[in-house]
C-alpha cells in the first residue's frame, strides 16, 4: 500500500528528503556491486548501501567513461535488502537521475566518481522527489549543491585510493570555513557570500546556526576503523566506505568493525579491539602519487 | 526534574530528540552505557535504522539490560525505528531481527514503500490538545496488529495505526523531533514524571 490513500499528504518535501539523511546519522553507508555484498553490508550493520557496478578503485584501475549502473543490477540490490539503497548518477546527467528515481532508489548520489556529463552545471535537484547527496571539497561547493537542492552533503575525499588525507583536508576545510563564518559580523557576511560563491541567505543561516542545514557525511579513502573514527571525531555525521570494504581481505569482519568504530569513535580501547585481526586492508594509492587528471575530487563546480 | 531522560545514542537522530527535550526545559543524557541507562528516568529510542540499532545495542551490552528495564516499568518513547524496537513482533525484518519489545503490537517495517513514498501529513493525537500534529513519515513503519492492552493514540485518515501506548510505553511511526513538534515529548515527560 502506498500513501496515495491519504489525500492530504505531501511527498518529496525538503523535510522528508533531509530527514532520511538525519536517520542515517552515526552510521556507515557501504558501496556494493552485487546483491550478495548488499546482504553482507546489511548484516554487518550498514545504514544504507550504495549500488554501483564498479567500486571507485576499479573505476580508477580500468579507466574509460564511467556511467550509471544497469537498472537490473540496481533492482537486484533493492530487492535483496531492507535498508535504504542509493545509486550514482553522473554530475549534470539529469536523465540518469530520472531513471534512478523511476527505479525507486532511496537516494541519488550525483557523483564525481562517475565521469561528469556536464562540466558547467549540476543537476537541478529541486525537480526530483527523490533526495540527492552531493560531494563537496569546501563550504562554497557544499552551499552551491544545497542551493541546487541537495538534501545531504558528503565531503569528497579522494575515492578509490584508501588514502584518507583528502577526506581529512575536505572536512577540516568545511568545518573551518563554518567556524570562520560564525565569527563574522553581519556586515562582513555579504563579502563572505561573494567569496564563497553562495547565496547570502544561506551564508547568513550558517553563520547563525554554526552548521550546515543538511547532514554531512565523509567519503573518499576511508579504509580502516581508525579512519572512520577519525572522521567522526572531526565532526562528521557518518561515513561512506567505498572500495575500503570489499577490496579488503575480510570484507565481513571489516564492515562490522567500521560500523562499531563509527559509533564508539571516542573510545580508543574499543577501536583497538575492533582493529584486531581484520586481515589486509585495501592496498591503496597515495593521493600525492596521482597525476592531476586522475583526481576525482576536482570534478564538481 | 531531578533525574534526566535518557536518549539512546547508538545511531540515528538522537540529537534532535535532545534538542526537543531542551526546548521544553527537560534535561537529557545520551545513553551508550549501562551507567548512562541507570541514571535515566525514562528512555527515548530515536529514529534511525532498527537493524543497526539492534546490532549496536548487543555490541554495547545494552540489549538485555534495556529489555529488562522496560519490563520492570521504565517509561520509554520510540519514534519510527524506535517504535520497531519497542514492538513485540516485527514484520518484514531481516533474519534474526528483534527489538527490546514491550508493546503488544505487530509493526511492519518500511510499510509505505521506498523514500519516494515518504510524506508529511497532519494528524490528530490522543491526549494532545490544540492544533493537529504535523507529522513526517520517513520510510516509516505502521502498526498492523494492536493487542488488547494497547491504546491507539493516532491513526492516518485511512485508518492505519501510527501511534500506540501501553502503560509506560509510547510508540509512534513518525518524527516529531524533526518538525519542531514538542507536545508528544511533553506527553512522554508527563508519563515519566507521573
Amino acid at each position: 500500500m502506498s500513501n496515495s490513500s491519504i489525500p492530504t499528504s505531501t511527498t518529496g518535501t525538503p523535510l522528508v528528503k533531509r530527514g532520511l539523511a538525519e536517520m542515517m546519522k552515526g552510521g556507515v553507508i557501504m558501496d556494493v556491486v552485487t546483491a550478495d555484498q548488499a546482504k553482507i553490508a546489511e548484516d554487518a550493520g550498514a545504514v544504507a548501501v550504495m549500488a554501483l557496478e564498479r567500486v571507485p578503485a576499479d573505476i580508477r584501475a580500468q579507466g574509460g567513461v564511467s556511467r550509471m549502473s544497469d537498472p537490473d543490477m540496481i533492482d537486484s540490490i533493492i530487492n535483496s535488502v531492507s535498508i535504504p539503497v542509493m545509486a550514482k548518477a553522473r554530475i549534470g546527467h539529469f536523465v540518469e537521475a530520472q531513471i534512478l528515481e523511476s527505479l525507486g532508489v532511496d537516494y541519488i548520489d550525483e557523483s564525481e566518481v562517475l565521469s561528469p556529463a556536464d562540466y558547467v552545471h549540476h543537476i537541478n535537484k529541486w525537480n526530483f522527489k527523490v533526495p540527492f547527496v552531493c560531494g563537496a571539497t569546501n563550504l562554497g561547493e557544499a552551499l552551491r549543491r544545497i542551493t541546487e537542492g541537495a538534501a545531504m552533503i558528503r565531503s569528497k575525499g579522494e575515492a578509490g585510493t584508501g588514502d584518507v588525507s583528502e577526506a581529512m583536508k575536505h572536512i577540516r576545510t568545511i568545518s573551518g570555513q563554518i567556524r570562520d563564518l560564525s565569527a563574522k559580523t553581519e556586515d562582513e557576511l555579504f563579502v563572505a557570500a561573494k567569496e564563497l560563491q553562495a547565496p547570502f541567505e544561506l551564508v547568513r543561516e550558517i553563520a547563525t546556526t554554526g552548521k550546515l542545514p543538511v547532514t554531512m557525511f565523509v567519503a573518499g579513502g576511508v579504509a580502516t576503523p581508525a579512519d572512520a573514527a577519525l572522521m567522526m571525531q572531526l565532526g562528521a555525521d557518518g561515513v561512506f566506505v567505498g572500495s575500503g570494504i570489499f577490496k579488503s581481505g575480510n570484507p565481513e569482519a571489516r564492515a562490522k568493525a567500521i560500523v562499531k568504530a563509527t559509533t564508539f569513535y571516542n573510545d580508543p580501547s574499543v577501536l583497538a579491539e575492533v582493529s584486531r585481526g581484520l586481515g589486509e586492508a585495501m592496498v591503496g594509492i597515495n593521493v600525492s602519487d596521482l597525476p592531476a587528471p586522475h583526481r576525482l575530487a576536482e570534478r564538481g563546480w | 526534574m531531578p533525574a534526566p531522560i535518557g536518549v539512546l545514542a547508538l545511531q540515528g537522530d538522537f540529537r534532535e530528540h535532545r534538542q526537543t527535550l531542551a526546548a521544553i526545559g527537560v534535561e537529557s543524557i545520551e545513553v551508550r552505557t549501562l551507567s548512562d541507562l541507570s541514571k535515566s528516568t525514562g528512555l527515548i529510542i530515536p529514529g534511525g535504522e532498527s537493524t543497526v540499532m539492534q546490532k549496536l545495542a548487543v555490541a554495547y551490552d545494552l540489549f538485555q539490560p534495556i529489555k529488562d528495564a522496560l519490563k520492570s516499568g521504565m517509561p520509554a518513547f520510540g519514534t519510527c525505528a524506535g517504535l520497531i524496537m519497542l514492538a513485540d513482533q516485527i514484520i518484514d525484518g531481516i533474519a534474526g531481527q528483534a527489538g527490546f519489545g514491550g508493546l503488544d503490537v505487530s509493526v511492519r517495517r518500511n510499510a509505505f514503500g521506498n523514500q519516494l513514498d515518504s510524506f508529511e501529513v497532519d494528524l490528530d493525537f490522543k491526549d494532545v490538545a490544540g492544533p493537529a500534529v504535523h507529522a513526517a513519515f520517513i520510510r516509516a513503519p505502521i502498526v498492523e496488529r494492536v493487542g488488547d492492552q494497547v491504546e491507539v493514540m493516532s491513526k492516518l485518515s485511512d485508518g492505519r495505526v501510527v501511534g500506540v501506548r501501553q502503560g509506560n510505553l509510547l510508540g509512534i511511526s513518525f518524527h516529531p523531533e524533526v518538525t519542531g513538534e514538542t507536545r508528544i515529548h511533553e506527553l512522554f515527560v508527563s508519563m515519566v514524571q507521573r
